[in-house]
């Protein structure tokens, strides 16, 4: 390396978005944004406690209702179990999903394009790799607590069939990981609020078909390849099969399939971050 | 002067309607193809005595048709109406002109009505190519949906122009338009619903709505009936559509 | 020799073809207040995005607190104040949580950042809204707490990107005041501004941009005495002598004229004797004014009258 202030013909210091790998202490600027959004969200806690209420206003409605008219179906094993027992796993993935889009989507392009916060942020030693892990934190630390709320209802309720439902929480997060980093990532590219009708041209198809109101052998052959390799039907089976109580060893990857997404989206989101705000 | 203020609603609808044609057409036809057919399938295989005999296609169909109505109508109401003041400030553009806050406000809630006739016409033609149909009177359903969606856009926007922040939207959508959608007969009769709930859930205006598109989707609507939904429904709208004059006013004429 | 601080050598700065910054020179030493004056777009925001370690230089050398901007970003920036030119607050905290929160960012024990948010907010008079959601606070209120919260890591230097555009009067100069009082007690400032008035109000040393490069460089009175004369007489004319009268001054005054569409400037080393000269040749305009000359006249003089944008 050239004297101090030279130019250096790769101009990684910028794009790079990791920190080298002697200053990790850095990834602790993540942890100042989380800060930052529990205490903007003091200021109305009442929002933040009422996504508890959504997820469980479907869990009611199917347990109630919808749940005589389809009686029983096919569990992961075969044998047949309540509609309701089948679907609230459905429901703690979707809502993992959905909360976790939510806060990477509407509310990162919020802050990105019209608050400026990543703007300040910036000015200051956090960089981009570490507004991403804060936003993506954050989105997952706001999950945990909703997973935590509908696993207790579920229990409360008897949906829950399995001591393997202790990892139900830890799953719901990784699928919410999963969509947060892939929303977050998405978010960077997006221009105006028009494209948020793209949000829901995605996740509303993945909210419905992925297995989430009805077992997977209701589709035609074709329909099902394709479902199977959708990143919700990951988050479902993972949640069904674990709160059921028949785990398999194709869990393990498709855990893995989640974790990658969620790197993936997590190392795009901190790089487009850079080049849109470092130039 | 509503219909100037409507004008520059449709300009605006002209460059940014091909993002907004996903979530205003796709989206009941997803709900249409996941509930009526997918889960349709378990229903009807289980038995359907206690939707009185139908497939589930033919009772949930009509019912999708009054929730993207009210869906549309809220919607269109909340953050576009309440960014319309706080955020691109276009009513205090379109009050420096002759319009006044009330045409304002019926010119807006106009292109919400078109939003919600045109996408409730689209996703009834869907309806009836897919079957889920049974009575011609289903083509009613067109004003019907109408109607049921202004009476959810009027007052939601008259309550809207009240608003300092726009966190409170989140308590209309998780206190209101969820659970609306879920317990208002439209995914199952209300029947399975204990007494006291069932009483909450007539009076609320979604189940109107969808008493009345299904009533006319399966042909088995009595003028009786009828009389009561849209009356309620109208009334409903009418009292939205003096509310907002008032707010609209009150928020802009200071 | 006082300790330089940031050192730009043939400093560049490209977005895809445009030049925004072109070869420029300069040094920043400890204590002192520095301006970048200039028209829009003359490449003051480029050059100031590049000192913060927000946007890599496209050639040249920088040197910012001894260190390398690319390489050493976070540890510059851990010592660096910025004032943008747009308020960055963040709208859904309160006033005084603006700058904890910020504080945060630099890794800085609660407890401290605590004591210096009061000590700011004492500053920058804004105690008695400490509590306040930023919105309703006006321009000035919200420049002043950006201002407040640039100094919550005690920077090395601050950089200010045009201060006091868009507010009032009284806010401009409480504004002032406060940079000023940062001065005395030995900020070091880097500003940019395109008002002559808050050049000379705040700056010990400024350059001039246009164009992406530096056209001059100096004290106030060192550009003054260089680019401009010691006084100005300003002469209007009846509409209908007004080109005569130009005309005839030119030959007077051949290098040190200036007529726009209403007046006709006269850069002289004496504007009363100018008077008198002109009246000499029988001209007699309908008004006249002698004043100092000032930035503003450097400035004109340096990047022309004509608009940039």
């Amino acid at each position: 390396m050239s004297e101090p202030g030279a130019v250096s013909p790769i101009r990684s210091g910028y794009q790079r978005v990791l920190p080298p790998l002697g200053d990790l202490r850095r990834l602790r600027g993540s942890t100042h944004l989380i800060e930052r959004h529990a205490r903007a969200y003091r200021h109305m806690w009442l929002v933040f406690a009422s996504g508890v209420a959504e997820p469980l206003f479907y869990l009611l409605s199917i347990g109630i209702g919808l749940g005589v008219l389809v009686g029983k179906v096919p569990g992961p094993d075969g044998s047949l179990v309540p509609y309701r027992e089948f679907v609230a796993p459905g429901l703690l993935a979707v809502s993992a999903m959905n909360g976790a889009m939510y806060d990477s989507t509407f509310n990162v392009f919020f802050r990105l394009k019209y608050e400026k916060l990543y703007d300040a942020v910036l000015s200051t030693p956090v960089g981009p790799f570490e507004i991403a892990l804060g936003e993506i934190g954050w989105a997952l630390l706001r999950g945990a607590v909703y997973a935590v709320a509908f696993t207790m209802v579920m229990t409360v309720m008897g949906l829950i069939s399995s001591w393997w439902a202790l990892l139900a929480v830890p799953v719901a997060v990784l699928t919410g990981f999963a969509f947060a980093a892939f929303g977050m990532a998405g978010t960077t590219f997006m221009k105006s609020w028009q494209d948020f009708d793209y949000v829901m041209l995605i996740s509303l198809p993945l909210f419905l078909f992925s297995a989430t109101f009805y077992p997977l052998s209701v589709y035609p052959r074709a329909v099902r390849a394709v479902v199977e390799w959708t990143p919700l039907y990951q988050g479902v089976t993972l949640l069904r099969d674990l709160v059921l109580g028949d785990p398999g060893w194709d869990l393990l990857w498709r855990a893995a399939y989640l974790a990658v997404m969620g790197v993936a989206g997590l190392l795009l989101a901190a790089r487009r971050i850079a080049k849109l705000l470092l130039v | 002067m509503t219909i100037r203020a409507l004008a520059y609603w449709l300009t605006v609808y002209k460059r940014t309607w091909r993002a907004s044609i996903w979530s205003s057409f796709l989206g009941p036809l997803l709900y249409l193809g996941a509930m009526g057919f997918g889960l349709g399938s378990l229903v009807n295989a289980h038995g359907t005595a206690q939707l009185g005999g139908v497939t589930y296609l033919q009772f949930v169909g009509p019912a999708i048709l009054a929730v993207q109505a009210m869906q549309t109508g809220i919607m269109e109401s909340t953050y576009p109406v309440f960014g319309s003041v706080k955020w691109n400030k276009t009513y205090y553009a379109a009050q420096a002109t002759p319009l006044t806050p009330a045409g304002i406000f019926r010119g807006h809630l106009l292109f919400n009505a078109a939003r919600i006739t045109m996408n409730s016409a689209v996703y009834l033609i869907v309806m009836w190519a897919f079957g889920a149909a049974r009575s011609p009177w289903v083509i009613l359903g067109l004003p019907a949906a109408t109607l049921l969606g202004l009476a959810f856009a009027a007052p939601t926007a008259a309550w809207a122009m009240t608003l300092k922040s726009e966190a409170s939207f989140n308590y209309l959508f998780r206190f209101g338009m969820i659970p609306l959608m879920l317990f208002s007969a439209t995914f199952f009769p209300l029947s399975r619903l204990p007494g006291w709930l069932r009483l909450v859930a007539y009076a609320t205006p979604l189940w109107h709505g969808v008493a009345l598109c299904r009533g006319l989707s399966l042909g088995t609507l009595t003028a009786g009936s009828a009389v009561i939904h849209v009356g309620y429904l109208a009334i409903l709208a009418g009292i939205g559509v003096w509310a907002g004059g008032v707010t609209y006013r009150r928020r802009l004429y200071v | 020799m006082p300790e330089v601080l940031v050192r730009a050598r043939g400093l560049t700065k490209q977005f895809g073809g445009f030049t925004a910054v072109d070869g420029i020179d300069f040094d920043l030493y400890r204590g002192e207040a520095f301006g970048f004056l200039g028209p829009n777009g003359a490449g003051k925001s480029s050059t100031m995005r590049m000192i913060g370690c927000v946007s890599p230089p496209s050639g040249g050398q920088l040197t910012i607190l001894d260190s390398d901007p690319v390489r050493d970003g976070p540890a510059i920036r851990a010592r660096l104040g910025v004032v943008p030119q747009e308020d960055t607050l963040d709208v859904e905290l309160t006033v005084r949580e603006n700058l904890l929160v910020y504080g945060r960012y630099f890794g800085l024990p609660k407890k401290v950042i605590r004591e210096r948010a009061d000590a700011l907010l004492e500053f920058v008079q804004l105690t008695d809204r400490a509590h306040d959601k930023v919105e309703p606070l006006s321009g000035g209120m919200k420049r002043r707490l950006t201002i407040a919260r640039s100094l919550i890591n005690e920077p090395d230097i601050l950089l200010l990107d045009e201060p006091s555009t868009g507010l009032d009067p009284q806010a401009r100069h409480v504004v002032w005041d406060r940079l000023y009082g940062l001065k005395q007690r030995g900020v070091t400032l880097i500003l940019t501004t395109h008002y002559m008035d808050e050049a000379e109000q705040l700056c010990d040393r400024l350059v001039v941009m246009d164009h992406a490069t530096i056209v001059a460089a100096g004290t106030p009175r060192e550009l003054i005495e260089t680019y401009s004369t010691p006084e100005v007489l300003e002469l209007r004319f009846t509409p209908d002598c007004h080109e005569q009268g130009a005309g005839k001054l030119r030959d007077l005054y051949p290098e040190r004229i200036e007529a726009t569409a209403d007046r006709v400037m006269l850069y002289v080393s004496d504007g009363d004797e100018a008077l008198k000269r002109v009246r000499g040749l029988g001209l007699e305009p309908s008004s006249s004014f002698a004043r100092r000359s000032t930035l503003e006249d450097v400035f004109l003089h340096l990047t022309g009258r004509r608009l940039i944008d």
